[in-house]
């Protein structure tokens, strides 16, 4: 039982990065009809980014914000800085090529990552890179026998924050409505006074915002970060992303939560090597019987 | 008659296809204009042009003596010219209320929230149907209930020019009957200018004081409404010849 809790709490932690990640995906999807391969690397770029503020500083922010002002404040730096990356990627890798149309859209997005990929190598080396004790709140509690770490109930509670605050941007304010709107019919969305390049602008800004505060709070969990983590986040999240519904945010949600508990429970119960397969194989097993996935694209029959 | 929209000369083409090759259209303040054609005659495009969401090769639009030449399209909205596409085109995972509220998203900063309910709860008395609808996605709307959710997300911003691209298409005769009603209600309540394509050209010309009729792009014959009714030509090629007692 107590096995079964801890796992069902790392599986909602590791479930709420892939969930952050799947929110990208699944909001680029459904306004441009097209996916963000580069969406796994800018994971990546904001825990590097986040690494280099809280330890190459050697302290620096820790010591002036405390530890938990200090990663307050690294993460809005990097989520800032990774929302800019994701809009210099729409309009470096996407913009030129929409006139060419999808399959040169999926080929710049591939190019688009492996760029992303290897510059973040260039920058910050082959090797992965650990974030210093220092720096990483430590602070652990059991209750019912159950350990739980401070930093995984913040690791949820922002992560639930966020999503809920997305959620009501995008279903309940009139923003939202134009960018659903706009998912669904860019030309009539403009007819009636949208401007479209603004919901374009707000979903490759969020998206992009979102997945950097996830790969700050992933290098913090794991400590250990790398400069292709990102390709695997990015196949599970956008393993998320299928499973719940693409273009669908609580789908997104839905899916990647599912899908980390899911995953943690295999590592404890069958075997951790053989996670990745499990996760491949709901991707595929979602792909044939129910490709619109669990809460599938909203539609709207004719009585 | 003050002019209040005035299409000079306009070239469009999509491509090397060429759809409006120099038609000048003239709309005046509250009046209804209708433009008929076949199939692929260009009347899309023409409203396409006005909106803004096809920019012309060449020539001039003129909308309360502004050339709309460099206007981005979503901003037409907010200046007073609403556009209800062809097929309808609601946004059918959005409920009734959402479609109609998004409808004044070009407006919204320029009107008080009053002003803004207050045109919302005329849109419903307008349109009943869509107050007791309000709650339901858009898509599981009839195809009457669906155009008339289209007009109203239209007139909700309040435009001095109405475009209606083929109100009737697909739509049962019962409806279409209703729908012509409605626009000639509109007009006069609403103190609305109306461009309004139709095939259907006998309902179109009855509501109608001036129509133009295009041809492969261009205009092949304009006048009064009821001196294109009684042209032998048009009456061939548009009026279908012996089918005047059907309506
Ligand atoms: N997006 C487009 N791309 C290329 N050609 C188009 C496009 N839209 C319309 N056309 C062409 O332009 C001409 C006029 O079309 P349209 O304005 O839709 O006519 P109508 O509304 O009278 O049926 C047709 O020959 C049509 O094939
Ligand atoms: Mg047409």
């Amino acid at each position: 039982m107590t096995l079964l809790l801890e796992q069902i709490i790392n599986g909602l932690t590791i479930g709420s990065f892939y969930a952050l990640v799947a929110l990208g995906y699944s909001m680029v999807y459904g306004v441009m009809k097209l996916i963000n391969f580069a969406h796994g690397d800018l994971f990546t770029l904001g825990a590097f980014l986040g690494y280099t503020i809280l330890a190459s500083t050697s302290g620096v922010v820790t010591q002036n914000f405390g530890m938990w002002g200090g990663i307050a404040f690294t993460a809005a730096i990097v989520g800032m800085s990774v929302a800019l990356a994701g809009i210099l990627v729409e309009r470096i890798a996407y913009r030129p090529v929409y006139p060419s149309g999808r399959l040169s859209l999926v080929v710049s997005a591939l190019g688009m990552s492996i760029f992303l990929q290897n510059s973040i190598m260039a920058i910050w080396g082959a090797r992965p890179r650990a974030f210093p004790s220092a720096v990483v709140p430590y602070a652990r509690f059991v209750i019912f026998g159950v350990h739980v770490t401070v930093l995984q109930i913040i690791i949820l509670a922002v992560s639930f924050i966020l999503m809920a605050a997305i959620w009501f941007i995008v279903e309940k304010t009139a923003f939202g409505a134009s960018v659903r709107a706009s998912a669904l019919d860019r030309e009539t969305a403009t007819l009636i006074g949208i401007d479209v390049r603004k919901v374009i602008f707000f979903v490759f800004a969020l998206g992009p915002g979102l997945g950097g505060v996830a790969g700050l709070m992933n290098g913090l969990y794991y400590r250990s970060i790398s400069f292709n983590m990102g390709w695997n986040y990015g196949l599970k999240a956008f393993t998320a992303t299928i499973l719940g519904g693409i273009g669908n945010i609580p789908g997104a949600m839905l899916g990647g939560l599912l899908l980390g508990i899911f995953e943690s429970l295999l590592a404890g119960y069958v075997s951790g090597a053989w996670k990745d397969v499990f996760v491949f194989i709901i991707l595929i097993v979602t792909l044939i019987f129910r490709p619109t996935g669990i809460l599938g694209e909203k539609t709207a029959e004719k009585v | 008659m003050n002019i209040l929209l005035e299409i000079q000369n306009i070239v469009l083409d999509y491509g090397a296809v060429r759809a409006l090759d120099a038609v000048s259209v003239t709309v005046g303040e509250n009046e209804i204009v209708a433009v008929l054609g076949a199939n692929g005659a260009g009347k899309t495009s023409l409203l396409k042009a006005v909106s803004g969401l096809h920019k012309p090769t060449s020539g001039q639009i003129i909308f309360r003596g502004k050339d709309m030449a460099n206007t981005p399209a979503f901003e037409l909205a907010g200046q007073g010219i609403a556009h209800v596409p062809e097929g309808r085109r609601v946004f059918s995972t959005l409920s009734v209320r959402e479609n109609l509220m998004l409808g004044m998203y070009g407006v919204r900063r320029a009107r008080d929230k009053k002003q803004l309910s207050a045109k919302e709860e005329r849109i419903y008395s307008l349109f009943p149907i869509l107050k007791e609808r309000r709650n339901q996605l858009a898509g599981t709307l009839s195809g009457g209930e669906q155009q008339m959710l289209a007009i109203g997300r239209a007139l909700v911003s309040a435009p001095a020019l109405l475009l209606l691209d083929e109100p009737s298409l697909g739509l049962a005769p019962i409806i279409v009957k209703e729908i012509f009603e409605m626009i000639q209600k509109i007009h006069k309540e609403e103190k609305v200018a109306i461009l309004i394509v139709e095939q259907n050209a006998r309902k179109a010309l009855k509501v109608a004081s001036r129509g133009y009729i295009l041809e492969l792009g261009r205009v092949a014959l304009e006048g009064k409404a009821a001196d294109l009714i009684s042209n032998p030509k048009v009456r061939a090629a548009y009026l279908g010849g012996g089918m005047e007692g059907c309506d």
